[in-house]
């Protein structure tokens, strides 16, 4: 039990941090929407629209230390397993 | 017919060419925004507001006698985060329940100059936030586009008037959280308006 703790531990914070990084490293917090600018040739002006998407922030990497930590410290509840 | 028969003909038409304009500035493109930046020392905040109408009485032939009131509706203010749109919606910042509507009517237009359809000018005016009004003034730029509403919106003949201005205020002066987490939530905010009217003919 101490060691599957211990690897999902270790996933969680593998998983969150390649998410992290694939999804462009936001070192801001989470955002659930994006701005798409588009350019209204008449006018000049530049409308902003908002577009769904994830953006794992800072709060996302600190979630994710938190629970492994967690995950981690349970494990610690378990006795190691003696070889004889 | 005698030049002095032609002279109020003449006066009627300079008239009804430079009678001044009124300016609706509800987009149906839905292109207009007003930008915010705050940028505390701890976390930058950027948002946009796209909820904008009013009207703008304008005369291309004097621009500073420019008259109007633009609104836009709180709730309207968007950032990407969500829980920071909540916070900023909450009663504890805008609190966009009890305050649906930012306003800002013009009183006076100072340093005004014009070359070509752009002028430029500091105009002063009423600026309606978080409940409080205060007296503003901004340098705004206006762009007006003769006969351009057709290219804009097919089947539609009239004119455009392009406004834009930045200016900056102090959110204390609004009463928004007066003193409180100044290091996240910077006290002054950048503003960045700029929307398009129409006058149909």
């Amino acid at each position: 039990m101490r060691k599957i703790l211990l690897l999902i531990a270790a996933l969680v914070l593998l998983i969150a941090g390649t998410t992290w990084l694939v999804t462009g490293a936001n070192r801001g917090w989470t955002k659930t929407s994006v701005e798409v600018k588009t350019l209204d040739e008449v006018t000049g002006i530049e409308g902003i629209t908002y577009q769904k998407k994830f953006l794992p922030g800072v709060d996302f990497l600190g979630a994710a230390v938190v629970g492994a930590g967690v995950l981690a410290g349970a494990s610690f509840l378990f006795r190691k397993q003696n070889k004889k | 017919m005698k030049l002095t028969h032609l002279i109020p003909l003449l006066g009627l038409a300079t008239a009804a060419y430079a009678a001044p304009q009124t300016f609706d500035f509800k987009d149906p493109k839905g292109v207009n925004n007003a930008i915010f930046k705050l940028d505390a020392p701890l976390e930058s905040i950027n948002g946009s507001a796209s909820s904008i109408t009013g009207t703008v009485v304008f005369d291309p032939e004097n621009p500073g006698a420019t008259k109007g009131k633009i609104i836009v509706a709180s709730e309207s203010l968007t950032v990407p985060n969500p829980m920071q749109k909540e916070h900023l919606h909450s009663d504890k910042w805008l609190d966009v329940t009890k305050y649906p509507e930012i306003t800002f009517e013009t009183k006076s237009f100072a340093n005004v100059k014009t070359v070509g359809n752009t002028t430029t000018a500091d105009v002063t005016g009423a600026f309606v936030l978080h409940g409080v009004t205060n007296e503003i003034t901004a340098p705004v730029k206006l762009t007006y586009l003769k006969d351009k509403l057709s290219a804009r919106v097919p089947n539609m003949n009239g004119d455009l008037l392009v406004i834009r201005a930045n200016f900056t205020i102090n959110r204390e002066d609004f009463n928004i959280a007066k003193g409180q987490f100044e290091d996240k939530v910077s006290p002054t905010i950048d503003l960045s308006l700029s929307i398009a009217g129409a006058s149909a003919k």
